[in-house]
C-alpha cells in the first residue's frame, strides 16, 4: 500500500501547514498558504489511489490503453487546484504586502482596524 | 346569492387595502375632509356584513373561498358564522367612526396620509382575521394585524417612548404569534385539520389526543399575549402611546379581543376539559384584578381606560373558560357591550385631550358646559361600563352574575372576583365620565370648546348603539348575541335576558357592585394613592422586566461577541483549525471508525528519497531561523511534491508544480525582501504548545481519514468512463487533458476566470497608491494562468 506512505505524508503537510498559518506573522502564514495547497493537493492525488510511472496517455496506436493507467480524474482535478492555489497565494501576498505598507506592520495583532480593541456597547434605549 | 355574497366577501377582504394604498394621495389631495371618502369603506363593509346577517341568524354558515397552494391543500377560504360575523360588525362599524373620528383628531397632521393608510391596512388585517377560515391564512391576518399595531403605536416615531411601547407591543405579540403558529401546526398534527371550520367538524379528536397539552400552551400563549392577560398585560397600557383613534380602535375594541375570539373560536373542540376550565379562569380572574387595580392608580384618562380594558379582557378570558352555557352567553354579550363603551369611552378621552390639552384627570373639571355632547356620549357610555340600565351592559352584567351564581366555592369565588373587579370598573367608568364634566370649571392649558361633528360622531353613534341594542335586546339576543353564543359553544343556544330584571340572586349582586363601586368612585383619591404606596413597595414589574431582558440580550450579545470575535485572527485560526480537527477525529474515535492499522508500504529507493525531501523542505520551513531561508525551504518541499507527481504517473502535474513552485518562490522572495520584518517567528511556550496540539491532531485527524478512505475499496466507474472514451468520442490522447478541456471545458473555463480576477485584483491592489513598485509580480501571475490549462 503506497498510498499508506503518502496518506502519511499529507498528515504532515497538513500539520505544518496548520502551524504556518496559526503565526502572528503575515509572512509565515502565507508559507502556510502553500503548504497547505501542497497538502489538499496531495491528498486528493492519494484519495484517488497511485499507480507507479504510467501516465494516463493512449499510445498514438490505440483507442484505449493497453495497461492500467494511473487515475486521470484526481489529476484533472489536481491540475485545477494547483492554478487556483497559486492565484490565492499571489493575491493574498499582494493583500499581505499592502496591508504592511499602510499598517507598517506584519503582525497580526497589531492589525485592529476592522475590530478595534474597544469596541464600544451598542445603544441600550430604543 | 350564495355565489353573489362570496364574491362581495372576497371584494371586502381586499378593499381595506386598496383603500389604505390610495389613502395618502387622497389625503395631499383633500386634507383631513378625506375621512368622510375613506370612511365609506368600512361602512361600505358593514352594510355588506350586515347584508348577511338573516341568513347566519337563521343557522346557516357563510362560506367560501380560492384554491391558494393546491398541494399543500391550502385554501384562501373564509367561513362567517355568529361568531365571526359578529365580530366582522364591530370591526367595520367602530372602524367606520373611528376614520370620521382620526380625520378630526388629526386634523393638519404632516403624516395623516400615512395615518389612515396603518388604520385601514389594520381593519383589513383584523377583519380577515375574523372571517379566514385556513389555518394559514388565519396566521397571516394574525400577525398582519401584530405588524399595523407596531406601525401605529410608533406613529409618533420621533419620540422614544413611542418607539418603546411600539417593539415592546409587537416583540410580545410577535412572540404569541409564533407560539400560535406552533399551536396550529400542533393541532393540524393532532386531527389532520387545515382550516377553522375542518377543526369544528373533528368533534373531539383533539380533546383527546395526547398533544392537547401541548396545543393548549401554544395557544394561549398566542391569545394570552395578544388579549393582555395577566403576566402579559403590560404591553397594553403603554399601547397608549399611539394616537387616542388607535387606542379607541386596536388596543380596546378590536385587536386585543383577536386573542378572545380564538378562545372563543377554539371553545367547541378545546374546551369542557379540566385544564382548560381551570386556567383560563385562574388568568383572567387575575387579569380582572390586576388591570382594576392598576387603573385606579392612573390619573391619565387614557391609562384609566386602557387597565380597565386589561381588566375587561381578563373578565372575558375568564368567562370564555369557565364552562356553562350562561357563562359563554355572558362573555357574548360583555364583548359587545365593551367593544361599543370602551370605544366610545377612549374617543371621549381622546377629545378631552383634543380640546382642553390634557387628559390628567386631576386638572380637569366643569366641562360640562363647554361640551355638552361629548358629555351626553360619556355618560351613557360609563353608564353602560358600571352596568346600569337601561344599557346593554347592564344586560351583560346580570348574565355574567346569573352564570357564575355561588353554586360551589369555585364559583364563589369568581362570583367575588367579578363583583370586585366590576366595581372597580365602575368606578373607573364614572371617574373617566364625570370627573372631567362635573364640579367647578378648572382652567386647562386650551381652551375648551365642544369639538367638530367629525370627533364626537363617533362617541355618540356608539353610546347610542349601547342604548338601542338593549331597548330592542329580543331583536339583538336573536340576529347577534344568540348565533355568537352557539358558535361559541358549538351548539345552539338561547338567550333570553332582558331590561326587565328579574328579582333573584343577579339583581341583589348587582345592587352589591354598584355600592362598591360607587364607593370607591367617592374615595378614588385615596386608594389611588393607595395603590401606588403598594405598587411603589413592589418596585417591580414585568413592563420594567422587559427593559431588563431587552438590555440583557443587547449586553449579552456584545458580551458573546467580544469573546468570539475578539479582534485577533490568532483566535479565529486556532478555534477555525481546531474544530476542522474535532471534525475529522470526532467521526472517526467517537464512532468507531478507525481504520486497520495499514500495511506498511515497501517503497523503492528513490521513492523514499523523495518522500524524504519532502519533510526535510517541511521542517526547514519550521526550523529556519531567517525568512529567507523559510522561502528557500518552502522550494524544496514544492519541488519535491513535484517528484512525487512524476513518480506517480502524472507529468503533467509534475511540470506545472515545478512552475508553480518557482514563481511562488521567485515572487515571495521579491515581495518580502522589501519588507523589514522580524526575523523569525517566535511564539510563548504556551502559545507553542497550543498551536502544536492543534498542528497535529489537524494532522493526523487528515491522515487517518485518508487512512480510512484508502483502505475501503474503490469505485473506478468515472476513471473508467474517461480512459475508455477519450480517443474514442474526444479524440485526445492524453487523458488528463481531454478531461480538462473537454468534458470539464465549463470548469476550466471558471478556472480561468478565477485567475483573471485574481489578476485584476492584484491590479487593482498595486495601483491603489503606490503604483509602479512592484508591478512585475503580477504580469508573471497572468502568464501563468494561462499557461498551466494549455
Amino acid at each position: 500500500m503506497i498510498e499508506t506512505a503518502l496518506s502519511i505524508l499529507v498528515g504532515i503537510f497538513f500539520a505544518v501547514a496548520v502551524y504556518l498559518l496559526l503565526s502572528k506573522h503575515t509572512i509565515r502564514i502565507m508559507l502556510g498558504v502553500v503548504v497547505l495547497g501542497n497538502a489538499a493537493n496531495l491528498s486528493i492525488f492519494t484519495a484517488g489511489r497511485l499507480t507507479r510511472e504510467v501516465p494516463p496517455v493512449i499510445p498514438p496506436d490505440l483507442y484505449v490503453p493497453e495497461i492500467a493507467t494511473a487515475n486521470p480524474l484526481p489529476q484533472a482535478l489536481v491540475l485545477t487546484a494547483i492554478v487556483i492555489s497559486f492565484s490565492l497565494f499571489a493575491f493574498l501576498l499582494v493583500l499581505a504586502w499592502r496591508a504592511y505598507q499602510d499598517l507598517d506592520t506584519d503582525n497580526t495583532e497589531e492589525m485592529r482596524i476592522a475590530e478595534p480593541k474597544a469596541d464600544p456597547l451598542p445603544p441600550l434605549s430604543y | 346569492m350564495e355565489t353573489d355574497g362570496n364574491s362581495l366577501t372576497f371584494i371586502a377582504l381586499f378593499l381595506p387595502f386598496v383603500a389604505a394604498a390610495l389613502a395618502p394621495a387622497l389625503t395631499r389631495r383633500m386634507g383631513h375632509k378625506v375621512a368622510w371618502v375613506l370612511a365609506i369603506v368600512p361602512a361600505l363593509l358593514f352594510i355588506h356584513f350586515a347584508s348577511l346577517v338573516g341568513t347566519v341568524a337563521s343557522g346557516e354558515v357563510v362560506t367560501g373561498g380560492h384554491r391558494w397552494v393546491p398541494s399543500l391543500s391550502v385554501e384562501f377560504s373564509w367561513f362567517l358564522d355568529g361568531l365571526s360575523l359578529t365580530f366582522a360588525l364591530l370591526i367595520s362599524g367602530i372602524g367606520t367612526f373611528i376614520v370620521l373620528y382620526s380625520g378630526g383628531y388629526l386634523k393638519g397632521h404632516e403624516h395623516l396620509g400615512r395615518f389612515f393608510s396603518f388604520i385601514l391596512m389594520f381593519m383589513g388585517a383584523m377583519q380577515g382575521l375574523v372571517i379566514s377560515d385556513s389555518f394559514l391564512m388565519f396566521f397571516v391576518f394574525w400577525e398582519l394585524t401584530s405588524i399595523t399595531s407596531f406601525l401605529l403605536i410608533g406613529f409618533d416615531h420621533s419620540r422614544e417612548a413611542s418607539r418603546r411601547s411600539a417593539m415592546q407591543a409587537l416583540i410580545v405579540t410577535g412572540m404569541g404569534g409564533l407560539a400560535l403558529l406552533a399551536g396550529l401546526l400542533v393541532i393540524w398534527n393532532a386531527t389532520g385539520a387545515t382550516s377553522l371550520s375542518g377543526l369544528l367538524e373533528t368533534d373531539n379528536a383533539l380533546r383527546e389526543s395526547a398533544l392537547y397539552g401541548l396545543a393548549f400552551v401554544l395557544i394561549l400563549g398566542g391569545a394570552f399575549t395578544k388579549s393582555a392577560q395577566f403576566p402579559f398585560h403590560f404591553w397594553l397600557p403603554n399601547a397608549m402611546e399611539a394616537p387616542t383613534p388607535v387606542s379607541a380602535y386596536l388596543h380596546s375594541a378590536t385587536m386585543v379581543k383577536a386573542g378572545v375570539y380564538l378562545l372563543m373560536r377554539l371553545n367547541p373542540v378545546m374546551g369542557e376539559t379540566a385544564v382548560w376550565e381551570t386556567v383560563l379562569p385562574l388568568f383572567g380572574g387575575v387579569t380582572l384584578l390586576v388591570g382594576g387595580f392598576l387603573a385606579v392608580r392612573q390619573s391619565d384618562l387614557k391609562l384609566m381606560l386602557a387597565y380597565t380594558t386589561v381588566a375587561s379582557l381578563g373578565l372575558l378570558v375568564m368567562l370564555t373558560g369557565f364552562g356553562s352555557e350562561h357563562a359563554i352567553e355572558a362573555a357574548v354579550l360583555y364583548l359587545i357591550a365593551h367593544s361599543l363603551f370602551k370605544g366610545a369611552l377612549f374617543m371621549v378621552a381622546g377629545i378631552i385631550d383634543h380640546e382642553a390639552g390634557t387628559r390628567d384627570v386631576t386638572r380637569l373639571g366643569g366641562l360640562r358646559k363647554a361640551m355638552p355632547v361629548t358629555f351626553g356620549a360619556a355618560l351613557v357610555a360609563a353608564i353602560s361600563m358600571g352596568g346600569l340600565p337601561p344599557l346593554f351592559g347592564f344586560l351583560a352584567k346580570e348574565e355574567i352574575y346569573y352564570a357564575l351564581g355561588f353554586a360551589s366555592l369555585w364559583s364563589a369565588v369568581f362570583t367575588s372576583v367579578a363583583i370586585l373587579g366590576n366595581a372597580l370598573m365602575f368606578a373607573i367608568g364614572f371617574a373617566v365620565a364625570l370627573k372631567p364634566f362635573l364640579g367647578a370649571e378648572v382652567k386647562t392649558p386650551n381652551h375648551a370648546h365642544e369639538g367638530p361633528p367629525l370627533l364626537w360622531l363617533g362617541p355618540v353613534v356608539l353610546a347610542g348603539a349601547s342604548i338601542l341594542a338593549a331597548l330592542v335586546s329580543p331583536l339583538t339576543h336573536r340576529l347577534f348575541s344568540i348565533p355568537m353564543a352557539s358558535a361559541v359553544a358549538g351548539e345552539p343556544l338561547d338567550i333570553t335576558i332582558s331590561l326587565i330584571p328579574s328579582i333573584g340572586l343577579p339583581l341583589y349582586l348587582s345592587l352589591v357592585t354598584v355600592a362598591l363601586g360607587y364607593a370607591i368612585y367617592r374615595t378614588l383619591g385615596d386608594v389611588r394613592a393607595r395603590v401606588a404606596a403598594v405598587l411603589a413597595a413592589i418596585g417591580w414589574g414585568p413592563d420594567r422586566g422587559f427593559d431588563q431582558v431587552l438590555r440583557g440580550i443587547v449586553r449579552g450579545a456584545h458580551g458573546a461577541t467580544g469573546l468570539i470575535q475578539n479582534g485577533r485572527m490568532e483566535t479565529y485560526m486556532t478555534l477555525t483549525f481546531g474544530i476542522i480537527a474535532l471534525a475529522f477525529l470526532i467521526p472517526l474515535v467517537g464512532a468507531g471508525e478507525m481504520p486497520a492499522f495499514p500495511q506498511l508500504p515497501v517503497l523503492t529507493l528513490y521513492e523514499i528519497v523523495v518522500l524524504a525531501l519532502a519533510v526535510i523542505g517541511l521542517g526547514a520551513v519550521l526550523y529556519a531561523d531567517d525568512r529567507l531561508t523559510a522561502i528557500v525551504s518552502l522550494g524544496i518541499q514544492g519541488f519535491a511534491v513535484a517528484l512525487i507527481f512524476l513518480l506517480f504517473g502524472a507529468p503533467d502535474l509534475g511540470f506545472t508544480q515545478f512552475m508553480v513552485e518557482t514563481l511562488s518562490v521567485v515572487i515571495l522572495a521579491l515581495v518580502m525582501t522589501r519588507l523589514k520584518l522580524a526575523k523569525s517567528d517566535h511564539r510563548p511556550t504556551g502559545e507553542k504548545a497550543l498551536d502544536v496540539t492543534v498542528a497535529s491532531l489537524c494532522g493526523i485527524g487528515l491522515m487517518l481519514a485518508l487512512f480510512k478512505v484508502t483502505e475501503i475499496s474503490f469505485d473506478p466507474a468515472l476513471s473508467v468512463f474517461f480512459t475508455e472514451y477519450s480517443r474514442v468520442i474526444a479524440h485526445g490522447r492524453n487523458i488528463v487533458n481531454v478531461i480538462l478541456v473537454d468534458y470539464r471545458g465549463v470548469d476550466t473555463m471558471g478556472e480561468i476566470a478565477v485567475v483573471m480576477a485574481a489578476g485584476l485584483a492584484i491590479l487593482a491592489l498595486v495601483r491603489v497608491r503606490l503604483g509602479r513598485r512592484v508591478q512585475h509580480a503580477e504580469p508573471q501571475i497572468e502568464v501563468e494562468g494561462r499557461e498551466t490549462v494549455a
